[in-house]
């Protein structure tokens, strides 16, 4: 239902993911940026349906975007990073890794190709890894501001936002990129991308 | 292309506004744009925009600033600061908020441009950096705050010169600036 969306809780404790990135920027990302999204969104759901004309709806389609976006983005994220003592940095051999692989030669030469895709984004944005829904074959891409992705169906996705890391390591995002790969919960990418190859699953559209 | 390579100040002056660390960061940033070669800049217009956007926006932010305990802070317009906040709070993203001069009116506006634009409507009076570099490690999200504290340190003599110089020369600043 529209506007009662909720702040999920994170999937583990909010130091989990240290050294890595630390408690001080999850709860703030958590608490602080992510509930922002939740509850704008849930405004700008309820005064679209309290508008009564098209110019009103489309004035408020920004907010449903950008907010709606967040949330979206938000959600999958948590999901899609785990502690480094449980599943965190772990491929472990399956579809998925046989995907990766077959698309980019090696597992080392798709984090390179990642890196390099979330180092050019000019201004705020996400970097993924998704499923295109054609080839079924995996692609990095990435969304520029809060835009959800819907070009692809997400199995991974990096905030590249400056308020995901710059507290821990400022202006150099290649050491932030360097230590989210010892977070990333694969096995969450994994079940993300046999749905999506398997079944046409879109795992943004069922994360909220 | 020869430019400004200095601080017009020491980095710990604007402190308590803008923390040292920040300004430091912001001169690592400018430097890096300014390291690009002409060899490098041919056919990366998308990288020539954002770097050279970044540098005519940091080059115009840093005059913009001064020490509270010089020309920053004596002025004060209640309503316009309001409106200012409220297009500042409005950015989707990273970008500037700017003070500009409408260069068919010649009255002034507020407006915004996204990552690094360059201000091309207007004619630039005063620039605002809420890219989260620019106050995350001070303010956090709270932008808030920062917007409150950044009005202590906006050199509005700097402002006036180029608010003159657009309305009566139409001068752009940001075509001088580098």
């Amino acid at each position: 239902m529209s506007g009662q969306h909720k702040l999920p809780d994170l999937p583990y404790a909010y130091n989990a993911l240290e050294p890595y990135i630390s408690e001080q920027i999850m709860k703030l990302h958590h608490q602080k940026h992510h509930q922002t999204y939740v509850t704008a969104l849930n405004a700008a759901e309820g005064a679209y349906a309290n508008a009564k004309t098209p110019k009103e709806r489309i004035g408020l389609q920004a907010a449903l975007k950008f907010n709606g976006g967040g949330h979206i983005n938000h959600s999958l994220f948590w999901k899609n990073l785990a502690p480094n003592n449980g599943d965190g940095g772990k491929l472990y051999d399956g579809a998925l890794k046989k995907g990766i692989e077959q698309a980019f030669g090696s597992f080392d030469n798709f984090q390179k190709e990642f890196s390099k895709a979330a180092l050019g984004i000019q201004g705020s944005g996400w970097a993924w890894l998704g499923v295109n829904p054609q080839t079924k074959v995996v692609e990095i891409t990435t969304t520029a501001n809060q835009d959800p992705l819907l070009t692809h169906y997400p199995v991974v996705g990096v905030d590249m936002w400056e308020h995901a890391f710059y507290l821990q390591y400022q202006n150099v995002k290649p050491n932030y990129l360097e230590a989210i790969w010892n977070v990333i919960n694969w096995k969450e990418g994994e079940e993300r991308y046999n749905d999506a190859v398997q079944k046409g699953l879109d795992a943004g559209l069922n994360v909220l």
